[in-house]
């Protein structure tokens, strides 16, 4: 269920809530101060990295004909959109650079390897989805006005094709993505304002245009007789990045234990009860460096929520801070395994297709705290003067 | 003044434009100068940008740096001129303007600038003492009106203080190589003879020039240089058209001057060192867009709100420093960032208006 109050789910005091916050902002500045060469090293690295794939890609693709080359071209290529979306282009456009004042790597000018204008995602995930996160009806990546996502949404029969919706969304990632900023559901409502929506339109139809005609018409034409086997790896590399991108996406605010939040709770919100709000509505999904760097850091989905124009280099270790944080206040963190939390988002999108009658809600992964006893492994060591006890006793 | 440009190659020739558009299609939403890059550093106009290839020392604290411009430099620049450079320091960029002490389109295809290390200025220490042949800087064009007529005119004075001198040496290593050097006087000022920079090439093109008359005054020994000396060091200095450069107290005096004895029209004057910010730093006069509407701002009115009461159309999100829609660059002046108290003030820094305040007298790029 949506809840309307973090203040009332955590059971936390006034203060306890504003020490939160002071806490967290502690560790912005602490970073912030400490941002230097490398920090510098680690993004241009990894663009160095990026593009010198992307270029070994395209060039491995004029031999197309080949099939290891094929594959070996289109892993590649692939590999470059993944990175330049997630790890390069999401975390630029948040402005997690800026500080470096490189007019080459900023948020006011970075452009993505994907459909959707930068100035559009900057407006519907920048803003809409960071700052209202998991509120309902004001953040719509909760379900992306096409999947129901919550048992606060509304069911209508159309809900009964979800499972469909949700594969087509995940091939078709980047169009969804690029469409998103229309705010579909407005178009319906006939709500949306028909000159900023001629004007978007318009600003996708030439992203689109270029996107399209470089991976679908001139790569392909380029290689001359191969046209149609590079067009296809070019697609397979899209395809690629759309899966995957979509599949990290999904892992960020579904999994069970991420919680939903009504207008209410907007009302009078202070700074640290946002800071609440974005843990209790985000999952992280654990995994090694490599895993991280593919997903932009956003298995830190927590730590990019509370601080999202920080070096993404930076969320490992502002994690190690972030859970003791939770642990002291006994505030749910989430995560686990990437094919648990991926398995956990799957199954509530086949659960929510059915209305609620017919389903049962997820477990509750950590109950929220009513006054719960602590257990002996999760109070201070044991002052050595009280005495042992025999292990039963406590058992 | 206004300079000539000459197009670059690149946009002259229609077919290595067409090949650049191709180049444009093939990496979007990169520029093919973003993988040329990686080849070479200078092989990119995203930014001006140089290798710096000689550091030679001019005096104890004072060094000039050779500079090999990239791609998308032009060397026309007119002599008197200075040009921004972007030096990367602990992975942050600070920019700081110098003027040019090369004469344009020299041979080799280089500039030059001498800096100076002043006592408290991290950036010039960093640029006299810890660059290193081979790093890469950033470039802006060449920039300022501190600049000689060509034909120069008949009769010139130059009244230079300290590291003043470097505009005038790109003007007058410009007149030397045109043999337009007809009747000039130099009257430069410095500390010591060791503060002194340039003093021997300078000694030498007096000696080669019969109309190059070339004035030391060292300033420890004989005091300074006030305009009631002006007379005994040049009696025509009326007849004269002067381009002065130095710290502001001397450039002041001889504008005053030349004000008294109605020759304000016959003064050039270069300030290299422009006035800081108030420091008590609450508020000031807020200019939106180089040119645009000026407002004066108290200390605790975002730069964001001051904009939408002036009625600007500034772009802005969540309004908490969280997404940054409402970044603007910032053109001049000091701001203080709410949230850490912090100051920005580094030319062409990028800035969150929804939670900075003027601090001083500011511009921001709109």
């Amino acid at each position: 269920m949506a809840f309307s109050d973090v203040r009332e789910y955590t059971h936390l005091t006034d203060e306890e809530i504003e020490a939160i916050g002071r806490e967290l902002d502690e560790i912005r500045t602490e970073i912030e101060a400490s941002r230097g060469q490398a920090d510098r090293d680690y993004v241009t690295r990894v663009i160095t990295l990026q593009r010198r794939l992307a270029a070994a890609g395209r060039i491995t693709l004029f031999a197309s004909f080949f099939p290891p080359a094929w594959l070996l071209g289109t892993l590649m290529l692939g590999s470059a959109k993944i990175l330049e979306n997630m790890e390069i282009g999401h975390n630029t456009m948040h402005g997690q650079w800026d500080w470096m004042n490189d007019p080459e790597i900023h948020s006011s000018n970075w452009e993505w390897d994907t459909t959707q204008p930068a100035e559009q995602w900057k407006h519907s995930h920048n803003y809409i989805h960071h700052q209202f996160t998991n509120v309902l009806g004001h953040d719509n990546d909760v379900g992306y006005g096409i999947l129901r996502m919550s048992r606060d949404q509304k069911w209508t029969p159309y809900n009964l094709g979800q499972p469909v919706y949700n594969f087509l969304l995940a091939a078709f990632f980047e169009w969804g993505v690029a469409l998103h900023d229309l705010d579909i559901e407005a178009i319906r409502k006939g709500k949306k304002d028909p000159k900023l929506l001629k004007k978007q339109l318009k600003q996708i139809g030439d992203k689109v245009g270029k996107q399209a005609f470089k991976d679908y018409l001139m790569y392909p034409a380029l290689t001359g007789p191969f046209f149609l086997r590079t067009l296809s790896a070019n697609f397979t590399a899209n395809l690629m990045r759309n899966f995957w991108s979509y599949m990290i996406i999904f892992c960020g605010h579904f999994p069970d234990g991420a919680v939903h939040f009504t207008e209410e709770e907007l009302e009078d919100e202070t700074r640290a009860e946002w800071y609440l709000r974005q843990m209790l509505g985000s999952a992280n999904f654990e995994g090694g460096t490599f895993l991280h760097l593919m997903s932009g850091q956003l298995g830190y989905q927590i730590e990019h929520h509370l601080f999202p124009d920080l070096p993404s280099n930076r969320y490992d270790a502002i994690s190690v801070k972030v859970r003791d944080l939770c642990k002291r206040y006994d505030i749910p963190y989430t995560t686990g395994p990437l094919y648990k939390q991926y398995g956990q988002t799957l199954r509530t999108i086949m659960k929510l297709s059915l209305p609620n009658r017919r389903t049962s809600d997820n477990p509750a992964p950590l109950a929220p705290r009513e006054n719960r006893r602590l257990r002996d492994d999760e109070r201070p060591t044991r002052r050595s003067e009280l005495g042992k006890w025999s292990g039963a006793a406590s058992a | 003044m206004e300079t000539t440009v000459t197009e670059p190659l690149i946009e002259r020739s229609s077919a290595l434009r067409r090949l650049r558009q191709l180049g444009r299609a093939m990496t979007t939403p990169l520029s093919p100068d973003d993988y040329l890059a990686l080849i070479n550093p200078l092989w990119s106009q995203r930014e001006l940008r140089g290798r710096v290839e000689k550091v030679v020392p001019e005096t104890e604290n004072a060094a000039t740096l050779v500079i090999r411009p990239g791609w998308g430099w032009s060397f026309d620049h007119a002599p008197g001129q200075y040009i921004g450079i972007g030096i990367e320091i602990d992975g942050k960029f600070h920019w700081r303007s110098y003027s040019l002490s090369s004469p344009p389109l020299v041979e080799g295809k280089t500039v030059s600038i001498t800096v100076k290390a002043m006592p408290e200025g991290f950036l010039s220490d960093h640029l006299v003492n810890g660059l290193e042949p081979g790093t890469i800087v950033r470039l802006a064009s060449p920039q300022g009106d501190f600049v000689m007529p060509d034909p120069p005119p008949e009769k010139s004075l130059f009244l230079v203080g300290g590291s003043g001198i470097t505009p005038v040496m790109s003007i007058l290593r410009t007149l030397d190589r045109r043999h337009t050097i007809s009747d000039a006087v130099l009257i430069y000022s410095a500390r010591t003879e060791d503060d002194m920079m340039f003093v021997h090439e300078l000694r030498e093109l007096a000696e080669r020039h019969e109309g190059f008359v070339f004035h030391e005054r060292f300033t420890d020994a004989d005091g300074i240089f006030t305009p009631e000396d002006l007379g005994d060091v040049c009696a025509d200095w009326k007849d004269r058209d002067t381009w002065a450069c130095g710290p502001g107290p001397m450039l002041d005096a001889f504008t005053e001057h030349y004000e008294r004895q109605g020759r304000e029209d016959h003064i050039h004057v270069e300030r290299f060192n422009l006035a800081t910010a108030g420091a008590d730093g609450a508020g000031g006069a807020v200019t939106f867009g180089v040119g645009g509407p000026t407002v004066d701002v108290d200390g605790a009115t975002t730069l964001l709100e001051a904009g939408e009461k002036a009625g600007i159309n500034m772009l802005f999100g969540c309004r908490m420093g969280i997404c940054h829609t409402c970044d603007v660059p910032l053109a001049s002046g000091r701001v203080r960032d709410l949230r850490s108290g912090e100051e920005h003030g580094e030319p062409n820094e990028y800035i969150q208006t929804c939670i900075s305040v003027a601090a001083g007298d500011c511009t921001l790029t709109l």
